[in-house]
């Protein structure tokens, strides 16, 4: 191979060759299946690079363990009302606005708790104790708050059993001027359905 | 252009209030002089608030960040068209729109109304003006302004709620605005029918295209607020019972009802007592709505439309409801019902507990809404009232109300016999029973989901024998071929097949509400390569391996994107891309918290529904949650057929004469026969 006056290579046909076959050896000694993500910089975190800008992706958070998926710490959290301001229970408001700080905060204590070896009911009863009745998602059962659940129920059981009375009242009332039973079928008398004709034959069409 | 808006205003509230007193005394016998004036009077306003909505846009496109609304909505790089529904984004914007929609609606009101009810247009017109120039009180003296100017002039302004920029955003809010200011006009027909005493069916038809145009507004603009929910907030789901959510659905319950027993008054002669107070109940409704979305007095993930005007509110719905019942109280003599119900078994009566149920809910819903309040009241502890109770409470009487939805339709009018409810059940009943048998044979135990879908398969049989019969029917009287049957079955009745369209769509979106029984999600953390596996709930299992996370800029937001390969059962189905994005401003500031943007994989069966959480102490190991939502799509379907439905109910159709003859005729029919 010489460097020619105007700087450009002159290549042989042997050194072409050589260099060809050099480059496909190359490739087959490297050949691997394609890896999503070259080698992390990172030491000790595995495949990961840095992030351009960590900013922009928000503050930064802990991996997520086995307790964050434990479904029955996530049935306790979804009874506990997250006091951000979302109206959202703990569970959801953790898993849906990352940015939010009161439900991870929450959500420790309730992991806390349970490795203390305390039940769910005791969980919510503590949070109960240390927040007020406003920290569940749905009122307790007692007291007052039970017309909360009933007053709806028993309200529209008692306007259905009134309007059947009222119903009853109505029919008894309409039953001596009433018109001939229909027959069958039809909804309609045979005069009402010789009059329906007619006013219909008098409609524009 | 703020001194114009400005003047705009004022000049809509004295034509306003003009109007309102030329409307109510030009509403007596006597007065045409004023009649004409209240008339003209609404025009008036109408063009003085659109001048007033012309100014807020100029300032809004010109960036005038002097202008206090301009400089807390926007940003110079707020894309265009989020810089045009900046308009009702915020407060006062949206007491400007509310105002100048309801005058235009109220000056069409008044333009299309046919002339045998002229008699009510005065008040009608007095109505309409007395509202908006509440509306236009409460920008004018609470505080509420949108031309208020600012001391200063900022670079920038704060840009809009990244939630707020997403296109279900800028269709859902006037939809829903829409579908609560339209229910003013019927509820104008209605008090000028009493304070006239005209109070016989005529006013139902002149308002039944407008009850019509409410209900559809307001369901597109429920479903557009489900569909932006589940699209926008990432928590994987379209409704969470929030008290703003609320008070969307109650008068769409309470018109829904409506809807329904103003056909027995049409047929019958029924229900008018009861057809008033609906039409009054929507109304305060409506109302009712804006104070809580606009009182803060409950808390409500809807807080960016929170200040003191929500008392406004209240004053206003204590005084109209005072007023309202009081002038319907006095009007109860007039308001006898022609004709008596024959049988507990009918139409009518499946009508009447149709209403107990949608009135029903609409109370527990309210109810539930109000319960913190009440609890402090009582108990001096402000408790939280979620999803859990309203669940409780609601799902049984949803799934009554399914049924009801397929019973009512195979009772008839008047007096149904034996032999007849048998023939008409008998497929229906089949249906919903081998339906369940179905899904107890293949696995399903969910006692509301088992349920639903049972009571779906019951309705869609009933709805398709409907169909079939009607089709039938002509077939054999007219020699149709049986498409051309069909269509003309829809065209000739589109108020009655229209409606079995909608009860389809409602059917659809019970079925699909079930399913969310089955939704199934998982947290992860993932770096680069690494996988995590779903199981779906049709036994499918999702490998969702993390890529890469890349950042780049784009319109007024810096994104981080995570790239996640989704395999079904090994096989590669696509991409998702959740975000975290972070809005600027023109100066490249950020302007809010980095918000999530969910990327959704919908699939006919099921959805998969992907978070970008966060990164790890910034690397590309990221924190996802994963959710499969089953049936979801079937909740957009179910709206849109919902939709369809409407419109074919609404759709103009037939000369004058025949629907005014059809309003009234089985009414005459009856009395006729009194009188033979």
């Amino acid at each position: 191979m010489t460097r020619r006056q105007d700087a450009t290579l002159q290549v042989s046909r042997r050194d072409f060759l050589t260099l060809g076959a050099g480059s496909l050896l190359g490739v087959v000694a490297s050949w691997r299946p394609v890896t999503l993500q070259s080698p992390d910089s990172l030491p000790g975190t595995g495949p990961s690079g840095r992030l351009w800008d960590p900013a922009r992706a928000g503050r930064s958070l802990p991996p997520v363990t086995a307790a964050d998926n434990d479904a029955a710490i996530q049935v306790i959290e979804k009874q506990i009302h997250c006091t951000c301001g979302c109206n959202l229970d703990v569970y959801t408001c953790r898993t849906t606005d990352f940015s939010c700080t009161v439900s991870p905060a929450m959500h420790q204590r309730v992991l806390t708790l349970a490795q203390q070896g305390r039940s769910g009911q005791q969980i919510i009863d503590q949070f109960v104790r240390e927040n007020g009745i406003a920290i569940l998602m749905a009122p307790p059962k007692r007291g007052f708050n039970l017309a909360g659940y009933f007053v709806p129920s028993v309200a529209i059981v008692v306007a259905g059993v009134a309007l059947t009375l009222v119903l009853r009242r109505w029919v008894r009332a309409a039953q001596p001027g009433a018109v001939a039973a229909p027959r069958g079928d039809a909804d309609a008398t045979p005069e009402e359905l010789a009059r329906l004709r007619r006013e219909l034959e008098r409609l524009p069409s | 252009m703020t001194v114009l808006g400005n003047l705009a205003l004022w000049l809509a509230l004295l034509v306003g209030v003009w109007g309102a007193l030329a409307g109510f005394v030009g509403g007596r016998p006597g007065r045409p002089d004023l009649a004409h004036s209240a008339r003209r009077a609404v025009f008036a306003m109408c063009g003085a608030l659109l001048v007033a909505v012309f100014a807020l846009e100029w300032a809004l496109f010109q960036h005038d960040f002097n202008v206090e609304y301009v400089a807390a909505y926007t940003s110079r790089n707020l894309p265009i068209f989020y810089t045009w529904s900046a308009l009702y984004a915020g407060q006062k914007g949206s007491l400007l729109f509310w105002a100048t929609v309801l005058s235009v609606f109220g000056s069409l009101a008044l333009v299309l109304t046919p002339r045998r009810h002229a008699e009510l247009l005065p008040t009608v017109a007095g109505v309409v003006s007395l509202v908006a120039s509440f509306f236009i009180s409460v920008m004018l003296f609470g505080h509420a302004n949108p031309f208020q100017r600012l001391r200063y002039t900022p670079l920038d302004g704060s840009g809009l709620n990244p939630q707020l920029q997403n296109p279900g955003m800028v269709f859902h809010p006037p939809m829903l605005y829409l579908g609560y200011i339209s229910i003013t006009i019927p509820f104008a027909f209605a008090i000028a029918a009493l304070l006239s005493k005209r109070l016989d069916a005529d006013w139902l038809v002149a308002i039944r295209k407008w009850t019509l145009l409410s209900w559809l507004f307001l369901s597109i603009g429920i479903c557009l607020g489900m569909w932006w929910a589940y699209v926008e907030l990432g928590w994987g789901g379209y409704w969470a019972w929030d008290p703003v959510e609320n008070a969307s659905l109650l008068p769409w319950l309470t018109m829904t009802a409506f809807l329904h027993s103003v056909m027995v008054q049409e047929k019958r002669g029924m229900l008018k007592k009861w057809n008033l107070a609906l039409i009054i109940g929507s109304w305060l409704l409506s109302i009712f709505g804006t104070f809580i979305t606009r009182s803060g007095v409950i808390s409500s993930v809807h807080s960016f439309t929170q200040s003191s005007v929500g008392y406004f509110f209240l004053a206003f719905l204590l005084v109209a409801a005072a007023a309202s019942f009081t002038l319907y109280a006095t009007r109860l003599p007039l308001l006898t019902a022609e004709t008596r119900l024959e049988s507990m078994v009918s139409r009518e009566a499946s009508f009447l507990f149709n209403n107990l149920l949608f009135i029903g809910i609409a109370f527990s819903v309210l109810w539930g809404t109000l319960f913190p309040i009440l609890s402090e009241l009582v108990q001096g502890t402000k408790v939280t009232v979620g999803p859990p109770f309203f669940n409780q409470v609601n799902v049984p009487l949803g799934l009554a109300l399914l049924a009801l939805t397929g019973i009512g339709p195979l009772i008839a009018w008047r007096r149904a016999s034996l032999p007849n409810l048998r023939r008409q059940f008998a497929v229906p009943a089949t249906a919903g029973g081998f339906t369940l048998l179905v899904l107890l044979v293949g696995g399903m135990r969910d006692f509301y989901a088992l349920l639903a879908i049972a009571l779906g398969g019951f309705v869609t049989a009933t709805i398709v024998q409907e169909f079939a019969r009607g089709t039938r029917a002509r077939h054999r009287q007219y020699g149709e071929a049986y498409a051309l049957a069909l269509a003309r079955l829809l065209a000739r009745n589109r108020r009655r097949y229209g409606g079995y369209i909608v009860h389809t769509g409602m059917v659809i979106l019970f079925v699909a509400f079930a399913g969310m029984a089955f939704k199934t999600e998982t947290e992860a953390t993932l770096r680069p390569g690494e996988s995590v596996s779903l199981r779906s709930p049709y036994g499918h299992t999702y490998t969702l391996t993390h890529l890469g996370i890349s950042q780049y800029d784009a319109l007024n937001r810096q994104i981080t994107a995570a790239t996640v390969e989704v395999r079904r059962n090994g096989k590669p189905i696509g991409f998702l891309t959740p975000e975290k994005r972070q809005h600027v401003d023109g100066l490249g500031r950020p302007t809010f918290q980095p918000s999530t943007e969910p990327a959704i994989m919908s699939m006919l069966r099921e959805d998969l529904y992907g978070v970008l959480g966060g990164t790890v102490a910034g690397t590309e190991q990221a924190v996802f949650r994963f959710t499969i939502n089953p049936l979801v799509w079937w909740v957009w379907y179910g709206g849109m057929i919902v939709a369809v439905g409407g419109l074919i109910v609404m759709w103009p159709g037939g000369s004058p004469a025949a629907r005014r003859a059809q309003a009234g005729y089985a009414v005459r029919l009856v009395g006729e026969e009194g009188k033979a």
